[in-house]
C-alpha cells in the first residue's frame, strides 16, 4: 500500500497524483464499460436464504443487502415465508444456511490534518493522502430457522487483519400465542433501525457508516449510545401481517455489545415504532415512524492491579427521532432525524466520582440526513447521501458554537452483474467526504477526511 | 425461384409481425380488482425483481430455481390454476389471481405477498395473464355461489364423514385424511409429475385460503391441474359443508367441530367402506344450537 504526504514542494506526489488519478480513471471506466457493454442477466438473489428457498435475491432486496418491504417482512416473520415449509425438516438435510461476504477493493483515504511528529519531538499538521489495494473485513452469516417460529443468527465477523468477533449473536421466538404481534429474542443483535446501517449500501472509511448512528461530540466519552453498533440484550417485537405496522421494544446492557458484562448493572433502551403505507407512486411501500434510544451508561473504571474490572458511575443520555422511507417510482428517499443528548458528565469525560469542571453542562444536538438511492433495474443502483450535525449545546459555553458539527456526503453506485440465487457479486464504486468543525489536531479547525473506494463486493 | 424465396420471405414477415402483434396485444392486457386496475406492462419489472427466478423469464414456471423446488411453479403459459371461485375447465378472475398472489401458496415456495402494495399486485395479476393467450379469446368463468354455512352439529359431522366415504376422498387424503390413501402414490399433476394429496393434519390453513367457505370452493371448483377434481355435479351444497365441518375435525387446531367429534367419539373410516358405529351425541353444552360464528362469506 502506498502513503503519499502531501506537501507543496513535493514533486513526487503530483506524480503520485497522476498516476492515482490515472489508474481510478482506468478502473472507473473499467467499471462502466462492465456495465454498458457486458452481458447482464435478469437479477436475482442473497445466498443463504436464497438457497433455501429459491427466491431471486431481488426479491427481498431492493439491492442487497439493502432489504426491501418483502426482506423486512421475512426478516420480521423470523427469516420464515410462513408457507409451512420453514422449519429445516423441509430441507436437504445437507444444506447449511451459510454465506461468507467480503470485499477487496482499491481505495484512498486523505485526512485534510494530522498530527505528525517532527525530528525535533514536536508536531506539524500536513495532510495526508493513502491508497492502494486492500481488504475488507470478512462477515460469516450463518443463519435461519431452527424449527418453525425457532430462528437464530450468527455472525461472526473479522476485520481486514483476520481478527474476528461475534458481530450477532442471537436466538428468537416467533408468533408466540399464534400472533405475528409477539416475537422475542435474546442475545446481540442490531437495533431495530428500519435503515439499516449494517445493510448500508456504501461502503468505504468515511461514507460506510451513518454518522449520526455514532456521533459524540469531541471531548464527549460516551462510547455507548451509539445506536449503529450492535447491542446485547432482549427484544420483544411485534408486526401486522403484512408488516405495514410494526413496534419494537428492546432492554439492552449499556456496554455497547461488548460482552462479560463490562459495565455494572447500566442499562438502556430502545423503542421503536414505524407505519407503512402506499402513497401511490410506485416503486415501493413507503413508511414512516420514531425512535427512541435512552438509558444510562457508565463514566469510569474500576481496576484491579491495574486491570479493568468493571465500569461505574452511570449517567444518563438519550437519542431520539423520526424517519421516513418514501418511493417515487425508481427513486427513493431514506430519511432521518435525531436529536441527541448527553449528560455533562459525558460531555466533560469527567468520571463521576470526581466534581465536574466549573460551566459544564449536558451537550445536545440535532442533526439528519437524506439518502437517495436511483434504482435503474434491481441490478444497477445509484446512491447519494447528505448528512449533517449540528450542535445546539456545548459542553461548555466558552466553546464555539458549531464546534463537534458535521458536514458529510456520499456518492456512489452499485452493479450487479449476474446475481442469481446462489451468490452475490457487485462491483462497488464510491466517493464520500466529511468534513468536522474543531477536530483537526493542532489547529482545532474544520478536519476534512475524504474515501475514495473502488471494489468487487461478492457473497456466496 | 425468386418466387419462392419472396413467398418465404413474405410468410415469415407476416408471422414475425403476427408475433409482435400478438406480444404487443398481450403486453397491453389490464386486470380489474374493485376499483384498481392493474397493467402488465407496469407488472413486467415487479415480475422480474420477485418472481422470475422460479416462474421463469416466459412464465413457463421453468425459473433458475425451478429444478430445485417441490412442487413445481405454475406454468403461466397454460393459463390453469389451481385457486379459482370459477367453475372447473375455466379461467380465473382477476381477483381469484390477485388472492393468490397475496395468501401464496401452501406447502409450497410460493410466499404470501401481502407486503407488496395492493396496486404491485393487481399489475402482476396483468402481467401474469399476459403469458397465455388463453386471456385473449376466453372471459373468466362465472364465480360459483357460496351459500350460508349451517350450524355445526353432531349429525352434520357424521354426514360429512359419509360423504368423505361415498366420494371416496380416503383413496387420495387417507381414511384419516393425513394424505396417504391407496392412490396418493400414483398421483400426478397436468403436467405428468408426482403430487402428494391434502394432508389435513398438517395446518390449520388450505391450500387455497384458510376459511371454511374456502374449503367449500375448492370442492365445487375443483383444483385444476392437480388430481382434485370438481364435485360440483355430485355434491349438493348441504353435502359440501358437511364434509367442510368433518375435515375441520381432522386439523390439528382446537375448533368448535373438533370438540364436537371428541364428545361423539366420533373414529376415523374403516377402508373396507363400512362407516364405524358412533354413539348419537347431542351439541355440547354452551354451543346448544352447535353454531359458529361465521360471517357471510363463511369466514371464522
Amino acid at each position: 500500500m502506498q502513503i503519499g504526504l502531501k506537501t507543496p514542494s513535493d514533486g513526487t506526489n503530483s506524480f503520485l497524483g497522476s498516476a492515482i488519478a490515472s489508474l481510478a480513471s482506468a478502473l472507473t471506466l473499467l467499471i462502466f464499460l462492465l456495465i454498458f457493454f457486458g452481458n447482464p442477466t435478469p437479477g436475482r438473489a442473497i445466498p443463504a436464504f436464497a438457497r433455501k428457498y429459491g427466491l431471486p435475491c431481488s426479491a427481498c432486496h431492493e439491492a442487497w443487502p439493502m432489504l426491501n418491504v418483502f426482506g423486512q417482512t421475512f426478516k420480521d416473520n423470523g427469516y420464515q415465508l410462513m408457507n409451512d415449509r420453514d422449519s429445516p425438516i423441509w430441507q436437504n438435510p445437507s444444506y447449511w444456511p451459510a454465506t461468507f461476504r467480503m470485499t477487496p477493493n482499491w481505495h484512498r483515504e486523505s485526512t485534510s490534518q494530522v498530527a505528525i511528529d517532527t525530528a525535533n519531538g514536536g508536531q506539524v499538521p500536513e495532510e495526508v493522502t493513502s491508497n492502494g489495494f486492500d481488504l475488507s473485513g470478512l462477515d460469516f452469516h450463518t443463519g435461519g430457522t431452527l424449527y418453525k417460529n425457532y430462528s437464530f443468527y450468527l455472525l461472526p465477523s473479522s476485520d481486514n487483519t483476520g481478527a474476528f468477533h461475534f458481530e450477532t449473536v442471537m436466538a428468537r421466538i416467533d408468533n408466540i400465542g399464534n400472533s405475528p404481534w409477539f416475537n422475542f429474542k435474546l442475545g446481540k443483535f442490531e437495533l431495530d433501525n428500519i435503515i439499516s446501517e449494517k445493510r448500508i449500501l456504501t461502503l468505504s472509511n468515511e461514507g460506510g457508516y451513518y454518522q449520526l448512528y455514532h456521533f459524540i461530540p469531541l471531548g464527549d466519552s460516551n462510547v455507548f449510545g451509539q445506536m449503529g453498533d450492535n447491542q446485547l440484550g432482549a427484544e420483544l417485537m411485534g408486526h401486522s401481517l403484512n408488516d405495514r405496522t410494526r413496534y419494537s421494544v428492546a432492554l439492552l446492557s449499556s456496554n455497547d455489545g461488548n460482552v462479560n458484562l463490562s459495565s455494572k448493572n447500566a442499562y438502556s433502551g430502545f423503542v421503536t415504532a414505524s407505519q407503512a403505507f402506499d402513497a401511490g407512486y410506485q416503486g415501493g411501500v413507503d413508511r414512516v415512524g420514531a425512535y427512541a434510544f435512552f438509558g444510562n451508561a457508565p463514566t469510569y473504571t474500576l481496576t484491579s492491579y491495574g486491570q479493568p474490572v468493571t465500569s461505574v458511575g452511570n449517567k444518563p443520555f438519550n437519542r431520539e427521532g423520526v424517519f421516513a422511507l418514501i418511493y417515487v417510482k425508481k427513486l427513493d428517499f431514506s430519511l432521518f432525524y435525531q436529536h441527541g443528548w448527553d449528560n455533562a458528565y459525558f460531555a466533560t469525560s469527567t468520571p463521576s466520582n470526581v466534581p465536574l469542571p466549573p460551566g459544564a453542562q449536558a451537550t445536545s444536538w440535532n442533526g439528519g440526513f437524506v439518502e437517495t438511492h436511483y434504482v435503474f433495474n434491481p441490478q444497477v443502483i445509484f446512491i447519494q447521501r447528505d448528512e449533517f450535525v449540528r450542535m445546539s449545546q456545548q459542553a461548555f459555553n466558552t466553546t464555539p458554537g458549531n464546534n463537534s458539527n458535521i458536514n458529510a456526503y456520499t456518492f456512489g453506485f452499485r452493479y450487479y452483474p449476474f446475481m442469481f440465487s446462489r451468490a452475490g457479486f457487485a462491483y462497488h464504486a464510491e466517493y464520500a467526504l466529511v468534513q468536522q468543525k474543531g477536530a483537526a489536531p493542532l489547529t482545532f479547525t474544520q478536519l476534512n477526511t475524504s474515501s475514495v473506494f473502488l471494489g468487487f463486493d461478492f457473497a456466496f | 425461384m425468386l418466387g419462392t424465396v419472396a413467398v418465404l420471405l413474405l410468410g415469415i414477415t407476416c408471422w414475425a409481425q403476427q408475433t409482435e402483434y400478438s406480444e404487443q396485444q398481450r403486453l397491453n392486457m389490464e386486470s380489474h380488482v374493485g376499483n384498481m386496475t392493474g397493467h402488465a406492462t407496469i407488472g413486467a419489472p415487479i415480475y422480474k425483481r420477485f418472481c422470475i427466478g422460479c416462474h421463469g423469464v416466459v412464465g413457463d414456471g421453468q425459473g433458475e430455481n425451478a429444478m430445485w423446488i417441490d412442487p413445481k411453479p405454475r406454468n403461466f403459459t397454460i393459463a390453469i390454476f389451481r385457486c379459482r371461485s370459477t367453475p372447473t375447465g375455466t379461467l380465473p378472475t382477476d381477483t381469484d389471481l390477485y388472492d393468490t398472489v397475496g395468501r401464496g401458496m401452501l406447502n409450497s415456495n410460493m410466499p404470501h405477498w401481502l407486503p407488496l402494495t395492493n396496486q404491485d399486485r393487481v399489475d402482476l395479476v396483468a402481467y401474469v395473464k399476459h403469458f397465455s393467450p388463453r386471456w385473449l379469446t376466453e372471459k373468466p368463468g362465472t364465480p360459483i355461489v357460496i351459500p350460508p354455512e349451517p350450524p355445526v352439529t353432531a349429525d352434520r359431522i357424521k354426514e360429512g364423514r359419509a360423504v368423505f366415504q361415498k366420494m371416496e376422498c380416503w383413496k387420495c387424503h387417507g381414511v384419516t385424511g393425513r394424505g396417504n390413501g391407496p392412490s396418493a402414490a400414483t398421483l400426478t399433476d397436468d403436467e405428468n409429475r408426482p403430487i402428494l394429496p391434502f394432508n389435513f393434519h398438517d395446518s390449520q390453513r388450505f391450500k387455497c385460503g384458510e376459511t371454511d367457505a374456502a374449503m367449500y370452493k375448492d370442492f365445487m371448483t375443483g383444483l385444476d391441474g392437480s388430481p382434485m377434481p370438481s364435485f360440483a355435479d355430485n355434491l349438493k351444497p348441504d353435502e359440501a359443508w358437511e364434509l367442510v365441518m368433518y375435515l375441520r375435525t381432522l386439523q390439528p387446531e382446537d375448533t368448535v367441530e373438533k370438540q364436537i367429534a371428541k364428545q361423539i367419539g366420533l373414529k376415523p373410516l374403516e377402508p373396507n367402506g363400512q362407516l364405524p358405529e358412533t354413539p348419537a351425541t347431542p351439541a355440547p353444552a354452551g354451543n346448544p344450537a352447535g353454531e359458529k360464528s361465521t360471517n357471510s362469506s363463511g369466514t371464522k
